[in-house]
């Protein structure tokens, strides 16, 4: 014979049985074993279908797309109105003065080559870190007294990066951190340095380039300025770079 | 004014992105197929980003993403074809049937393959209910407005695609043992 409680028991087992029906349901499970055990396989049933209905995740393209297009969606008006126009008005000015553009393009290509420089230099030495730590806590808190500047780091528990450490840098005579990573079998270096009119000529907008067959990924944000650059994906250096910028922003 | 349009979309940016993920799988477990599941997931935010003014704040921010993005499905391609199929049996029989399988030991061999191999085989309209209550943790009064049925309906869908998943996981079961 079927218990009457038994048609309660998926209510029971989503919680929608509330106050009086619910504790008579719990009195009742107390003292009928055949529902206290199908209640149990129903709610053994409920958590594997969560586990298992949890199996589809968008690709990081994907995600980036859509936080763009909602991204433009902040633009006022006006702006996209007269983007074309303002698209022409700038293709004009990069007419007018090619020779400067040109300048500030080598005086880049230079400096992000400096950067270069530094993540191999770094890769070749020996001791390639003066902190050598995978926690947060110890790397961040090793700079103190160092430079003139603090940052944040994200966690980095549930991502595919690993920190491995950091040191001190010199870039343009002056002070930054160089903080590396690993996400596979690659190295990334994270640059940070006070940002300056000089370095805001480098920044590219946070976008992804390639230099010299590195990719880079470049922002500046609450006075500081962040270069990524290593060998590892496009979208490794994306993702590990939306981390510290996560980090920075909590 | 664009100022308002600004603090809005900052607003929906701050609602809706985090939900992003969540979206996507639901998508592409209606859809089977990352490609519409794509497609689907970014009409969703563009009509819900659109009609975010109209949204009424302080309700419920995900039930409304939910609901544009199943309605968005089905008038998709692969949300087209489901229209045309409604299942055959009256859903208020499966209300409380009692499971006539010895669960423990069925659902001890069952491992998340199975599981994911008999939600892919329920009939979608069964598929989308479970997984909102199960994997999303909704209420059944935010599943049935969200797939536009009555309490009741959602309660006896819901039964049926337990009942059914118990089925084809004793099916798998007794397969992989022989």
């Amino acid at each position: 014979m079927t218990c009457d409680w038994v048609p309660k028991l998926d209510l029971y087992v989503d919680g929608e049985l509330f106050d009086g029906e619910l504790t008579e349901m719990e009195a009742h499970l107390r003292a009928c074993p055949t529902c206290a055990a199908d209640a149990l396989s129903r709610l053994q049933l409920k958590r594997m279908t969560q586990a298992a209905g949890r199996r589809f995740s968008p690709r990081p393209e994907f995600r980036l797309k859509i936080a763009q297009s909602i991204n433009a969606a902040k633009r006022p008006p006006w702006a996209r109105r007269w983007a074309p126009a303002l698209a022409a008005a700038a293709a004009l000015v990069l007419v007018l003065v090619p020779a400067a553009v040109w300048l500030q393009h080598l005086r880049s290509g230079q400096a992000l080559g400096e950067l270069a420089d530094l993540h191999v230099s770094t890769l070749a030495s020996a001791n390639p870190v003066d902190v050598v730590s995978s926690d947060r806590h110890t790397v961040k808190p090793w700079f103190q007294g160092k430079l003139p500047f603090t940052f944040n780091l994200p966690e980095m528990q549930t991502s595919p990066f690993k920190l491995i450490g950091g040191r001190l840098t010199y870039f343009q005579q002056s002070p930054g951190a160089q903080l590396l990573f690993e996400v596979g079998k690659h190295q990334i270096s994270v640059f940070i340095f006070q940002n300056r009119a000089e370095l805001s000529g480098l920044n590219s907008g946070s976008s992804l380039s390639r230099k010299l067959a590195f990719n880079t990924e470049t922002w500046a944000e609450g006075g500081l300025w962040y270069f990524v650059l290593g060998d590892a994906s496009p979208s490794d250096v994306h993702d590990l770079s939306e981390l510290l910028r996560s980090a920075d922003r909590s | 004014m664009s100022r308002d349009r600004r603090t809005d979309a900052e607003s929906f940016e701050a609602q809706a992105i985090p939900m992003f993920a969540s979206l996507y799988n639901f998508a592409h477990w209606l859809t089977r197929n990352r490609e519409e599941a794509e497609d689907l997931v970014q009409e969703t935010y563009l009509k819900a980003l659109k009609g975010f003014v109209s949204f009424q704040q302080g309700t419920n921010f995900r039930a409304w993403m939910y609901r544009i993005l199943r309605n968005t499905f089905l008038t998709s391609r692969s949300g087209l074809s489901v229209k045309m199929t409604v299942p055959l049996d009256r859903e208020e029989d499966a209300v409380g049937l009692a499971a006539d399988t010895p669960e423990a030991v069925l659902l001890a061999r069952a491992d998340q393959q199975m599981v994911q191999g008999a939600l892919e085989r329920l009939p979608v309209q069964f598929r989308e209910v479970i997984l909102l209550c199960d994997m999303e943790e909704m209420s059944y009064q935010e599943i049935a407005g969200i797939v536009g049925i009555p309490i009741g309906t959602v309660m006896s869908r819901l039964s049926r695609a337990r009942k059914s998943i118990r089925e084809l996981l004793a099916e798998k079961v007794r397969g992989a043992s022989k």
